[in-house]
């Protein structure tokens, strides 16, 4: 008998507000025109003091460790979460493998795919706004190409065509997911490779003729269809 | 009238009106004085270059620590371990000696970019793991307050080497040692392979080593600046020079055996500033040679190789420039976005360079075909007598092509083993060496950093030994030989 779809979700993201910190490390220089008054002052201190340099630089590395230092408190969460209530239900359901994994949103990183890699008879991953999830987590899911069938990784902001590249082990796969990829320079071009590179599987992101610029009579017919307005 | 004069001279209006009353072409020369006058003042007051005597600013400081020649990114990566290892910050004054700012013949920017794990020596397998993790946590290792993070446009796509039936035994012991340290390579036989990859001609193939993880290419510029802006950030200071003349002392002193040895030591490194002669001897204790393909040269002004053939002192630091090409073509139906750098058994190599159906490849020549290295202008006979064939062969589809550009770089070649020198000189007491690599430095440059600073601060190898590495092996003869070299 088939065992049952158990859909385990990881803990929901507790701390929204501490992303906003890493998000802003991953975020482009921002424009000019942003008003961050308190910033140029505090650089203003930094270039002057050596004392608010090095405390700023030491801010810097806490809050950059912060991110592993919560995965790793993750980890054993995965095991027992939401302490004592549910750990019951695990233990009955520890020797049933694993089928479908929701990890969307969660602040999963390379460290925290070791659990989801070690559950060989994984058939659906989600991995959707995942903050973390970047081309070098892309590269471990080759451990899951026996029995992976699919894979969305819609939204998740650092992946770029560079990790969709090494998806090629999972010729398994039949739906994967890739839409809303803000890191992927090309999303019509990459749709179209992905595509070539797994023949067997559906694959939903962008439109192919996103991107592309319509050609002269196209372009005068919209102008024509428009209604001027009287 | 008190009153009246405290306001005008404290109110902000009077040097604004008296200026608003000047014309504008003053008011902006008034501008410009005011900067200049700032400047002197900030280099008069303590901490600035200003010496009563003459202008210094342009010059290096007089006294270092540590002086490390050359600012590539093994220079700057010991440069970052050793202010990351001292044990109190600001202990180190360390001192970066590039003579080209722009990098325009540096191995480092010229390089390919991959980086592989696939070695037949522990040693290297264990560095190249260490710098793909510090890689893969760039912006952790690197991360400097109020500036993006680095973005290394890294391809996790792997290596494929292919063996013929003379290599398979080889290959195979080659993935035995890999996997004992934790590389995940996976072997592959050409039916196996034609599966895979089904653009790949499986002629001659008889066994294929594929990088499943933590293998593939990156951007090195990226990774040069990384390093520069975290370095200078750290308080390395930077000198726009060439290292002309070191100034030594010998001391003649005996081995318990009895023996008569001469130990040497550097106190001055003069560093000629740029298109001037003036130079500047900086006094020092430690130097460090990271001078990649030029090594041997500045090897030789250090006095090393200076003596009779045959002796610890008449052994020559045999690191020589070689000159490789680097070719961009296009082909429309080459293989797809899944193709990893692909290593052919005669020695062509290419791989996938963007979207585009773009590729980049070349070859290493045998001893004979060696090019001149006086100069880095490319052959473009040499693609196609050589490259070409080789590659058309391997995959069907390139003998359709058209190459769009092409570079050359140097491999700061070993003439002796084709791996790094790392580590003290056993004569020169105060010299360290961190070059050699022999085309695979850029890949392990983060890890050479490390163990050249653990050997300086600690005195000896602490993380990953590498002491088959050290200079005297080219004097014992013990060849520390790698067999995956592309």
């Amino acid at each position: 008998m088939a065992a049952p779809r158990a859909s385990l979700r990881l803990v929901a993201p507790v701390w929204n507000g501490g992303t906003s910190g890493i998000r802003g490390l991953s975020r482009a220089v921002d424009p000019e025109g942003s008003p961050r008054k308190g910033r140029t002052l505090l650089r203003f201190l930094a270039d002057r003091f050596y004392d608010v340099e090095a405390v700023r630089e030491y801010l810097l590395q806490k809050q950059v460790l912060k991110v592993l230092q919560k995965n790793r408190f993750q980890d054993k969460e995965w095991m027992r979460p939401n302490g004592r209530g549910l750990s019951g239900e695990l233990w009955k359901l520890r020797e049933v493998p694993v089928e479908a994994v929701d990890a969307s949103g969660c602040a999963i990183n390379y460290q925290g795919l070791d659990n989801l890699l070690a559950l060989k008879e994984l058939q659906s991953l989600s991995l959707q706004c995942c903050p973390h999830v970047d081309d070098w987590c892309l590269s471990r899911l080759h451990q899951l190409a026996n029995s992976l069938r699919e894979l969305s990784l819609a939204g998740c902001p650092r992946i770029s065509e560079r990790g969709l590249a090494c998806l090629h082990h999972l010729q398994n796969l039949r739906r994967l997911d890739i839409s809303d990829l803000p890191a992927v320079s090309n999303p019509g071009l990459t749709q179209i490779l992905v595509e070539e590179m797994l023949p067997n599987c559906e694959v939903l992101g962008a439109d192919w003729a996103q991107g592309l610029k319509l050609g002269p009579e196209e372009q005068t017919r919209d102008t024509a269809s428009s209604p001027i307005p009287a | 009238m008190l009153r009246r004069a405290l306001r005008l001279g404290l109110g902000p209006g009077l040097l604004g009106r008296g200026l608003g009353t000047h014309r504008e072409g003053s008011t902006l020369a008034w501008d410009g004085k005011v900067s200049e006058i700032k400047k002197k003042i900030q280099s008069i007051l303590p901490g600035g270059a200003w010496s009563p005597l003459c202008d210094t600013s342009h010059l290096p400081p007089e006294h270092s620590d540590v002086v490390i020649v050359g600012g590539g990114v093994l220079g700057l990566s010991v440069a970052y371990w050793l202010k990351r290892l001292e044990k109190q910050q600001g202990a180190i004054r360390v001192l970066v000696v590039e003579r080209d700012h722009t990098y325009s013949q540096a191995s480092t920017v010229l390089s390919v970019g991959g980086i592989r794990q696939q070695f037949s020596l522990p040693e290297n397998i264990q560095l190249s793991l260490f710098s793909v993790e510090f890689l893969r946590n760039i912006n952790e290792y690197l991360a400097v307050v109020d500036d993006p993070p680095l973005d290394l446009q890294f391809n996790p796509s792997g290596y494929l080497f292919l063996a013929s039936e003379e290599g398979a035994t080889i290959m195979e012991n080659n993935v035995k040692v890999q996997r004992q340290e934790g590389a995940k390579v996976c072997l592959m036989s050409p039916e196996q392979l034609q599966k895979k990859f089904p653009w790949i001609n499986t002629e001659g193939v008889a066994l294929a080593s594929y990088g499943l993880e933590n293998e593939g290419w990156f951007d090195p510029w990226c990774l040069l600046q990384g390093l520069r802006r975290k370095v200078q950030s750290m308080g390395v200071l930077f000198c726009h020079g060439e290292v002309t003349r070191f100034v030594s002392s010998s001391n003649h002193m005996e081995t318990t055996s009895g023996e008569k040895v001469t130990l040497r030591r550097i106190h001055e490194v003069h560093v000629k500033v740029d298109r001037s002669q003036e130079y500047q001897p900086v006094e020092c204790a430690i130097v460090v040679i990271a001078a990649g393909a030029w090594s041997g040269q500045i090897a030789e002004l250090a006095g090393i190789g200076k003596g009779p053939p045959g002796t610890l002192q008449g052994t020559r630091l045999p690191v020589e420039p070689r000159k490789r090409y680097v070719y961009l073509w296009h082909c429309p139906q080459g293989p797809g976005l899944e193709a990893p750098l692909v290593a052919d058994p005669s020695g062509a190599y290419f791989r996938r360079e963007g979207l585009g159906n773009n590729y980049l490849g070349g070859y290493s020549p045998t001893e004979e075909e060696e090019p001149d290295p006086g100069n880095l202008e490319v052959d473009h006979d040499f693609f196609q007598e050589k490259v070409w064939p080789h590659l058309a062969r391997r995959v069907p589809a390139f003998e359709t092509l058209k190459v769009r550009r092409a570079w050359a770089g140097y491999y700061d070649y070993n003439t002796f083993d084709q791996n790094g020198v790392v580590g003290p000189h056993p004569l020169v007491v105060n010299m360290y060496f961190a070059t050699g690599f022999s085309g695979h430095g850029l890949q392990q440059a983060p890890a050479v950093g490390r163990a050249v600073a653990e050997v300086m601060l600690e005195g000896r190898f602490q993380t990953i030994d590498l002491s088959p590495f050290l200079f005297s092996r080219f004097y014992l003869g013990e060849k520390a030989q790698e067999h995956c070299i592309i």
